[in-house]
């Protein structure tokens, strides 16, 4: 079994098929750099992220995939879950050793895995879309904690820039300790000394603008006038609405 | 604002919430400098109600005043209810400030008519003329037009709405007067065909000049009421696909009746909405709208409504076994969409990947096709078990309708079982 250990970086990951073509070995499997080496391990190779031998991988991917196929890659990425590196590694793999472009080819295993993948991703990039919640801040931010199961945070970055170009804005995501703030022009990457204080997904009301709480308050009453209650449908509530976005929305609060 | 405003709101969204109409799609506008707000060509819902129902604009009512009295409409003028009007102004800051939160993609606003017509439509007309131009809005709007609204003010509404709407409520004339005797179909059609026409105008201006405004870019919708009159399925169905065939009618809703006056003897008396019927509208409104189906295939006069217990896919399969076996790696596009179990997504998974192999059972599966039902219709590669000829519609039918235990019970008995080992 041959072993490729990388940083865990999207950049380390490009780097490691770099490597790997320029060595013709391909790792069975990829660990952090610090993960325990497996039994039977023949070989442990270390890659040394380097963001020129990334950057040549992407090119040649971007040539070889559509822009939807690239989007795709990067979506896979950022679902964070397990052997998501190992499955990317194997597609692009795939891309790279193919004389014709193999992104429709659905009938392929790690093809459509890559597929579905991308398409859970994007499914909470939209449910970010649709459920963040804003409260308004004394000092006129408009702030949103949330905590979605993959990271699909940046993802949404450019949808709420333009809709919300005339408010500040803070979008927080309290699970992997960092967010996104708005100053009326540019988007910037931070992190909260007290994001702690937000996990159950209210702002506090010392904080809050003198109206917001009425305005949660005509929010809360105009979701609730709105259900018709010869419909009721819990169960096809929740599908819609899974609990777990519950916490941070004003109407579930 | 102020509190008062709370007891407005609980009211007019009460009054409101009985119009099904709820999609915010159809129109991409980016945002102005300095504007606020943008929208998606594919719409965005942005909650759920208990009911299970979208929430994706503020759907509200300017007063729930009327001087009619429909015998389905809660609001009816004899009907002993809170009354309630918003300033123009009350009804603007409240959109504003529900979409800065992200609550919202938009507004629906629609209102009982007071006094007359023009009256009515003219304050909802200057609620979304503010909101566009006074407050630099992009944002969804919806709105819907008064019956009996004179041209020039459905011409003004369609100049800042994305979407207008007129509902017919009652698919027949007939059954419309029954219920609503103050009311005629021409006052709804006569609207209709202002908006088709304003759109027309504008699409023509538009190829001339770019920047000549748009006018309801989202197009226009209109709802049916299911249930409360005696029509079948197939006048209904009839009825939207003479809709679908203008250009500018972009959808069409049901709403299942429900007895919200049950005190009227004209409407019939129900326990539940018609929920399933109304599902299979949708379904069959589906199949006119994306699966290339027409309404004569759906429904007949030999099968004038539809079966409430498959969806009405699957019943035209049945009814045509003559059509099946479709070869999946061979057949056309339309033909494979006609496959029940297979949706316009796995149609297009499987057109696209038959170039590079053979499509198998099991590849068929992993693309979300339902096998379940799909495998009585199919051949792909491997041999099916049976197909709709060798098992017969009527065993198909059993088989896919037949009812399992309910989880419930299910556990009920493993424990008395464990209980008497």
């Amino acid at each position: 079994m041959i072993v490729f250990r990388y940083d865990k970086t999207y950049e380390g990951l490009l780097t490691a098929i770099f490597d790997a073509y320029f060595r013709k070995t391909f790792p069975d499997k990829l660990l952090g750099t610090d993960d325990i080496e497996p039994m039977f391990a023949e070989e442990s190779f270390t890659v040394i992220t380097q963001s020129d031998k990334a950057a040549r991988v992407w090119k040649s991917l971007e040539k070889k995939l559509s822009a939807n196929a690239c989007n795709m890659l990067t979506y896979v990425w950022l679902s964070e879950e397990d052997g998501s590196d190992e499955l990317l590694f194997q597609y692009i793999r795939k891309t790279v050793d193919s004389k014709r472009t193999i992104e429709t080819n659905f009938a392929d295993e790690v093809v459509l895995k890559v597929h579905k993948l991308a398409m859970k991703v994007s499914k909470e990039r939209l449910r970010m879309i649709q459920f963040v919640r804003f409260q308004k801040a004394a000092d006129d931010v408009f702030f949103a904690p949330v905590s979605p199961d993959h990271n699909c945070l940046p993802l949404v970055i450019d949808h709420f820039k333009d809709r919300f170009a005339d408010q500040k804005w803070i979008l927080y995501d309290t699970k992997r300790d960092y967010g996104f703030y708005y100053d009326l022009k540019t988007v910037t990457e931070m992190t909260l000394e007290t994001s702690a204080r937000f996990s159950e997904g209210k702002l506090d009301e010392a904080l809050m603008a003198e109206d917001e709480k009425l305005f949660q308050q005509l929010w809360k009453t105009y979701f609730k006038s709105m259900a018709i209650k010869e419909r009721i449908n819990p169960k096809l509530h929740r599908q819609l609405m899974p609990k777990r976005y519950w916490k941070y929305m004003t109407e579930k609060q | 604002m102020n509190e008062a405003i709370l007891e407005k709101l609980k009211v007019l969204a009460e009054s409101a919430k009985y119009d099904v109409s709820c999609a915010s799609s159809g129109t991409t506008r980016k945002n102005i400098p300095g504007g606020i707000g943008n929208a998606q060509g594919w719409g965005i819902c942005h909650s759920f109600t208990e009911d299970g129902r979208c929430v994706s604009l503020l759907k509200i009512m300017l007063t729930n005043n009327c001087i009619y009295d429909c015998a389905y409409c809660i609001n009816r003028r004899s009907n002993d209810l809170q009354r309630a009007t918003f300033s123009v102004s009350e009804l603007v800051e409240l959109t504003i400030e529900f979409y800065r939160r992200n609550y919202i993609e938009g507004l629906f606003l629609s209102s009982g008519v007071v006094r007359n017509p023009d009256y009515t439509m003219e304050r909802l007309v200057r609620a979304i003329k503010d909101l566009r131009t006074v407050h630099r809005f992009n944002g969804y709007i919806h709105m819907k037009s008064i019956p009996g609204a004179s041209e020039q003010l459905v011409h003004e509404a369609g100049l800042y709405a994305d979407r207008l709407s007129v509902n017919i409520e009652i698919p027949t004339e007939q059954n419309l007067k029954l219920l609503a005797p103050e009311k005629d179909h021409a006052s709804v059609y006569k609207p209709m065909s202002f908006i088709q026409q304003g759109m027309l105008e504008s699409k023509e201006d538009r190829r001339k000049f770019r920047s000549a405004p748009r006018f309801a870019p989202a197009g226009q919708s209109t709802q049916m009421i299911v249930g409360a009159t005696s029509e079948n399925d197939k006048q209904i169905l009839q009825t939207s696909a003479a809709l679908y065939q203008r250009p500018s009618m972009k959808r069409v809703y049901y709403s299942g009746f429900i007895p919200v006056n049950s005190y009227d003897n004209r409407l019939p008396a129900l326990k539940q909405p018609p929920l399933v019927r109304e599902n299979r509208l949708y379904q069959a409104d589906w199949l006119m709208r994306f699966y290339e189906f027409k309404v004569d295939e759906i429904v007949d006069d030999r099968y004038p409504d539809l079966d409430l217990e498959i969806d009405p896919k699957l019943s035209w399969a049945l009814r045509h076994p003559e059509v099946f076996p479709v070869d999946v790696n061979k057949a056309d596009y339309s033909l494979i969409l006609r496959i029940p179990g297979i949706g316009v997504k796995s149609a297009k998974l499987i057109v696209m990947s038959r170039r590079y192999t053979k499509i198998t059972g099991s590849a068929l599966k992993k693309m979300g096709v339902v096998m379940k039902k799909a495998q009585y219709f199919i051949t792909c590669n491997e041999l099916p078990v049976h197909t709709v000829h060798e098992a017969s519609p009527e065993y198909v039918r059993k088989v896919l309708t037949e009812k399992k235990f309910p989880k419930s019970k299910q556990t009920d008995q493993q424990q008395l079982s464990l209980i008497f080992e």
